[in-house]
């Protein structure tokens, strides 16, 4: 099935090639795309060093006004994208897809990035070596994955989604606790995950830092933007008395000026994080890359810091006061601005670090990353109960989970479907969410 | 001063283009819903994408022009249903959550490659697969046409045929709005956005007001993907969430809950971005900003401007203080 080139690229480059090689020949939907006025194509053909095509290779092409596109080679090893802009794009061939024992020769870049033209075909050839021409790799019929459900696919989507989830869930804390104290719904939250992810590629990869200061001074200055934030914006509109319904649009424009900084700076592609091929784990029908393992540990101490915080220390437990009752919390003596400020402090730096370990498991952080994250983020916080810190750990588990098991039956691109599907079901049938209480829907 | 000109002429063309008629019809559909109901519709290029689609696909599967539009204007009350069953008795947010993300899933699914034989996929719809029926209506004959900085084809694809049509539907849905607002439904509407409760306490079924708001913004969100869609070609990707976005700007600075506030925030909006985009083109120079950095700066700039206006002109150029969504001070 598709599901796996497109799962395998466009979310997860780092699952295992058995999956790639079990691509069949489809796409044959990518061989046309005719230039004209408003259209340009890139497109490119890649053979094998015996000379045969290499087929089921995916290329993840993005670029200017947030192309983001997966294609895999059709049965002459052609692919080809229809562009709607000029400007730069970026291609990358998912090395884990090409046909077995090969890999990209030592001249070619990856990614690379081509100058495409309206009206106009652009080629680029990636060149492969290694593997014997005659081996029984690419252009055999490949075995049938397309018979259903196994347990091993199932086991294999299943960690993933708990790797989704767990990401999610750390992300999306910061946006109920934000909803919970303020009633504010930020719709610039997702930017605060790219930015993490964006400041870390600058570090890690720009400066050649080492990984770990790398996310820590990411994930320092991640929340100063957050307590900037609180103290530049949301304080003073708050002040003014400025409604709620008000400042969400205030946010949304935030979004809009964010997402399109990044891509002021860092263009339109996907840019990596950490430039080393990641390894793999195997454990048992488990096949998971060692950053993954690394990312699921450190977002399960996080969200326990933040569970032991909340529950155990005085400033926790304060911050659930004011998300219960602010007038009340404010007349019992606690400084209300103060609890938001910490709040936004702490979704921020949750937020980036939550980021940076996306563009490791992604294998690269896009300006719209952040963005993409937001629907799963609200389906989460909303299945959970909007505003409950632990209903939204609860509700990222299952979304992720739900997310990702998802691509066992449908094609990758549904899997977004899915989150929306819950979000009504959860909608009709339990407004106020899984922890949530009712006065808080109406 | 060459570019200037340039820059000038640009301006000029866009204020008169199908693309900004479609723009002015979206957000008169906007209005409807936010400023005149007071719904957080964050999903209005959802609207436009799927009365578009629904279109493009009728014509190309056979259907005559009429059937067609009916086809697109009815997919639009079944999205506005989809989404407003659940979430027009909850908070305002609710319904802002549920549009964007609906909004973005037709966008996914348009342009899966699994659905390429009827959509198709990324690369969308030609133009010309589904603009026939339009032009072949049209009564101006062959030949060009212009004054002044405008020159066009009398009947092709990005003709004076489809500015004529596009502009005479926005008239005709500004007075539509204009009449609906002063008759007793608009009246209830207004009441709805200023106080549900005191409505409810009237004996008014707000849900179902609602609704038939949702509904009928949604339906003009669908005319205007058409109208989009007519001169150029469809694609999935340039109906996404800055789209949305666009609407909202043009609205808000236009003027929410005024007649021509929407028509005049889309001509001003292409014209500012056209204007920035120009003058950074022009005056900084390529080292410090390319020719593609200009294009974001003026996109940063609108997001700025959107935030801007909340905060300071909620009411926007023309809006009126009091008659605001939102309950400024």
């Amino acid at each position: 099935m598709i599901v796996f080139a497109l799962l395998g690229v466009f979310l997860f480059g780092t699952s295992s090639p058995a999956f790639a090689a079990t691509t069949p020949p489809t796409a044959s939907a990518s061989a046309s795309c005719t230039a004209d006025a408003t259209t340009g194509c890139i497109q490119g053909t890649i053979n094998q060093p015996s000379g045969d095509p290499a087929v089921g290779v995916s290329l993840h092409v993005t670029g200017a006004g947030g192309f983001d596109e997966t294609i895999t080679t059709n049965d002459q090893g052609k692919w080809v994208v229809a562009i709607t802009t000029a400007g730069q794009y970026q291609v990358e061939v998912d090395e884990s897809s090409l046909p077995e024992g090969q890999s990209l020769d030592a001249s070619a870049t990856n990614p690379a990035t081509v100058d495409a033209a309206l009206n106009k075909n652009t080629g680029r050839i990636f060149k492969l070596t290694g593997g014997s021409g005659d081996s029984s790799s690419g252009t055999t019929a490949p075995t049938d994955s397309s018979g259903g459900v196994t347990w091993e696919r199932f086991l294999q989507q299943a960690a993933s989604g708990l790797r989704l989830g767990l990401l999610l869930a750390l992300a999306s804390v910061g946006l109920s606790l934000i909803y919970g104290t303020t009633g504010l719904s930020n719709f610039a939250h997702g930017e605060q995950v790219t930015l993490g992810g964006i400041l870390a590629y600058v570090f890690a990869n720009l400066l050649g830092w080492n990984l770990i200061l790398a996310a820590i001074v990411t994930v320092v200055i991640c929340a100063a933007t957050g307590y900037i934030q609180d103290w530049l914006i949301w304080k003073p509109l708050r002040r003014r008395g400025m409604s709620n319904m008000q400042m969400m649009i205030v946010t949304i424009g935030l979004s809009l000026a964010l997402q399109y900084t990044f891509q002021f700076f860092i263009g339109a592609g996907t840019v990596r994080i950490d430039r080393s091929n990641p390894k793999t784990v195997d454990l048992g029908a488990i096949t998971l890359s060692e950053q993954s393992l690394w990312a699921m540990l450190i977002a399960v101490i996080a969200i326990v810091l933040v569970g032991f915080f909340l529950l155990r220390t005085r400033i926790g437990r304060a911050t659930r006061a004011v998300s219960d009752n602010p007038a009340l919390s404010a007349a019992s003596g606690i400084n209300v601005d103060g609890i938001i400020r910490l709040v936004w402090t702490l979704a921020a730096g949750l937020a980036g670090l939550a980021g940076i370990m996306l563009g490791l498991v992604l294998n690269g952080i896009s300006w719209q990353t952040g963005l993409q994250l937001l629907l799963l983020m609200f389906a989460a916080t909303t299945l959970g109960g909007l505003g409950t810190a632990f209903g939204a750990l609860a509700g990222a588990l299952i979304i992720g989970m739900v997310v990702e098991l998802t691509n066992l039956v449908l094609p990758g691109d549904f899997k977004y479907a899915t989150a929306l599907l819950i979000l009504i079901l959860v909608l009709l049938i339990r407004p106020q969410g899984i922890f949530g209480r009712r006065e808080r829907i109406g | 001063m060459n570019e200037l000109m340039t820059t000038l002429n640009a301006i000029l063309a866009s204020a008169l283009s199908p693309g900004t008629a479609a723009l002015a019809i979206a957000a008169i559909g906007l209005n409807i819903h936010f400023g005149y109901t007071g719904l957080l519709n964050m999903g209005q290029a959802g609207f436009m994408l799927i009365g578009a689609y629904a279109f493009a696909i009728s014509i190309i599967g056979g259907l005559p022009l009429i059937l067609a539009v009916i086809i697109a204007l009815a997919a639009a009350v079944l999205f506005a249903l989809v989404l407003g069953v659940p979430t027009l008795k909850l908070r305002g947010d609710y319904l802002a959550i549920v549009t964007i993300s609906a909004a973005e899933i037709i966008r996914m699914v348009g342009r899966s490659s699994l659905l390429t034989n009827i959509t198709g996929g990324s690369n969308g719809l030609v133009g010309n697969s589904y603009r026939g029926p339009f032009t072949d209506l049209s009564f101006l004959g062959d030949g060009q046409s212009g004054f002044g900085p405008w020159n066009y084809d009398n009947t092709g694809s990005d003709g004076w045929w489809i500015r004529l049509v596009a502009w005479a539907l926005v008239a005709l849905f500004s007075v539509m709005v204009f009449l609906l607002m002063r008759s007793p439904w608009g009246r209830v509407l207004r009441g709805i956005r200023e106080d549900e409760d005191a409505v409810r306490a009237l004996g008014k079924n707000v849900y179902s007001y609602k609704m038939q708001a949702l509904i009928l913004g949604g339906v003009l969100g669908a005319v205007a993907g058409v109208v989009y869609i007519l001169p150029a070609s469809l694609q999935a990707d340039s109906m996404g969430r800055s789209m949305t976005f666009f609407i909202w700007t043009a609205l808000l600075l236009g003027g929410a809950a005024t007649i021509f506030g929407p028509i005049l925030g889309a001509i001003v909006f292409f014209a500012l971005r056209l204007l920035v985009q120009g003058l950074a083109g022009q005056f900084v120079p390529a080292s410090i900003m390319t020719s593609q950095q200009t294009e974001q700066f003026s996109w940063i700039l609108i997001g700025v401007t959107l935030m801007l206006i909340v905060i300071f002109r909620p009411q926007g150029i023309l809006g009126n203080k009091k008659e605001l969504s939102f309950n400024a001070r």
